[in-house]
């Protein structure tokens, strides 16, 4: 027997999944949108920092001037980006799921203790049921960014139909950047992203393939990963610890 | 078996459920089964958009959606929504030029606009003829489709009083009533004198109040890299549709050919 815990809802796993090659399209294409006229930089006096995004880059990429390609693009995959993400908001509140997702005040003292383990300062992390403080704040994050994009996104789409809310975001070059500034919060959660998830293992990984994670059987409490050596203690710290850690087992709250 | 108890802070603990190791060996050939199955879409998907025909020099789907976000678009354009507009101090002193195609020969010296509307004798108005009826001036955001935009002092006259002053755009000949659309035409084509540029744009937004006939830059006639005598000036349209050098206007029911619409940029570009 094994037991497993049923973590991850079908539709949340559809959800994220369809995401994954929309934000690929709709970031691609805003690179070809933005290639046309290229001018954010990050300066400190008169020395740039960054120049997002160089010549070379898009060389580098092979990317030619395509705006139209972009452009079309852009404002198909809008929609379903759109489409996608209205259901995940309405299936998260309809369901209850938000109630794993949306941070309270103890997250942010929760993701302090997980960012201090994750490097390394910290034994354990404290206990949680389904996202650490630090996940929900990320992925929470993500969500408003998710709507910061599709409103900045229609203040520069129709600046004129829809001029109460380009106003709200300062003007039509401060959406633009906004918009552009959602896309890199974006592309850096994606390799934070990936990075964790590697960090966290196979056992993490498929459940958000087939919904459910195993853990030993008749131990109580988390979603947690038994390693083949069951000699482990298990206790409710993320996956792939390495067994130096493991003998620490803080109580369950 | 399951148990969803609420731990303390409301959020409630996952289901559990003790099955047999064969169970879960199932669960997981069939998940990951579906997963690849499912992850196949997106490719058939992109190869079915790529794979297709082009329509006006973009992919058919993409031209499809396109122009269902013009449809989609059109219902909430209206006339009383307004281009944000600055002081006047607020203007470039040097309006920036950008393209010049229709524009390669010099300004005709016999320049005349020439509107045509079908089953009537075309008319010709000289640059004197335009200037004669009440002087609009605007201070707005000029918006390129590349994703620059500057401020820009602009004047002329408003296509809608020029409309309306000669009795144009409408298939019984009346002045335009944005009342009466069934008597509206439904599209005004540009075409510079050389017809090497030319637009179409939708009535509704030629009959935007902010849309002018602009023979002013700055207070000044429009030079002519700026499209010298006449040009369009349509603050709700990205600048592709501000037809520089306007030689011939004309009416029609059908879309007029469009100059980068040809070149896979959406028809409407509405703002």
């Amino acid at each position: 027997m094994k037991r497993i815990v049923h973590k991850h809802p079908l539709a949340i796993r559809w959800f994220h999944w369809i995401n994954f090659p929309i934000l690929f399209v709709m970031i691609w294409s805003g690179l070809l949108i933005y290639w046309a006229y290229h001018p954010y930089k990050i300066e400190v006096g008169d020395y740039t920092l960054l120049t997002f995004f160089p010549n070379g880059f898009f060389k580098f990429l092979n990317i030619p001037r395509r705006l139209a390609e972009g452009m079309a693009w852009h404002f198909v995959f809008m929609w379903i980006f759109l489409i996608n993400g209205l259901l995940y908001v309405g299936y998260t509140f309809i369901s209850g799921e938000w109630r794993h997702l949306v941070p309270d005040r103890n997250s942010f003292r929760e993701a302090i203790q997980v960012t201090l383990y994750d490097l390394g300062f910290r034994k354990t992390q404290p206990p949680f049921i389904k996202y650490n403080g630090a996940q929900k704040i990320a992925y929470f994050s993500i969500m408003l960014m998710g709507i910061g994009s599709v409103l900045t996104g229609y203040a520069i789409y129709k600046p004129t139909q829809f001029s109460w809310l380009t106003r709200l975001l300062g003007g039509y070059k401060a959406a633009r950047l906004e918009h552009f500034a959602l896309t890199i919060g974006y592309v850096l959660f994606f390799f934070v992203h990936v990075g964790q998830v590697i960090r966290a293992g196979w056992h993490n990984f498929q459940s958000m393939v087939t919904g459910v994670e195993v853990v030993k059987a008749n131990e109580p409490g988390q979603p947690e990963v038994t390693e083949p050596d069951d000699d482990q203690p298990v206790g409710p710290f993320e996956p792939t610890l390495s067994p130096i850690d493991s003998p620490t087992r803080p109580a369950l709250s | 078996m399951s148990s969803s108890t609420k731990s303390s802070k409301g959020e409630p603990k996952l289901p559990e459920e003790d099955v047999p190791d064969s169970a879960v060996r199932r669960r997981m050939l069939k998940s990951f089964g579906w997963f690849a199955v499912a992850s196949v879409v997106p490719i058939g998907i992109y190869n079915w958009i790529k794979r297709s025909p082009k329509a006006m020099g973009t992919l058919k789907p993409l031209r499809d959606i396109l122009n269902t976000n013009e449809a989609i678009a059109r219902t909430y354009f209206s006339n009383t929504h307004l281009v944000r507009t600055y002081p006047v101090e607020e203007a470039a002193p040097k309006a920036r030029t950008n393209g010049y195609d229709g524009l390669k020969s010099p300004v005709p010296e016999d320049w005349k606009l020439t509107i045509e509307t079908p089953d009537k004798q075309p008319l010709q108005l000289t640059i004197d003829d335009i200037k004669a009826l009440p002087k609009q001036e605007i201070v707005y955001e000029f918006k390129c489709i590349e994703g620059w935009s500057q401020i820009q002092h602009w004047g002329g006259v408003r296509l809608s009083d020029f409309m309306a002053h000669h009795k144009l755009g409408t298939h019984s000949g009346n002045a335009p009533n944005p009342e009466a659309t069934h008597d509206l035409f439904k599209y005004i084509g540009l075409e510079t004198p050389d017809k090497g540029y030319y637009v179409g744009i939708d009535m509704e937004s030629a009959l935007h109040p902010q849309t002018l006939l602009a023979y002013e830059l700055n207070g000044q006639p429009i030079t002519a890299p700026h499209g010298a005598p006449l040009r369009l000036i349509i603050p709700v349209k990205y600048g592709v549709k501000n037809l520089k050098r306007i030689g011939r206007l004309f009416f029609a029911d059908e879309r007029p050919r469009d100059f980068w619409a040809e070149r896979g940029y959406d028809y409407y570009v509405g703002l």
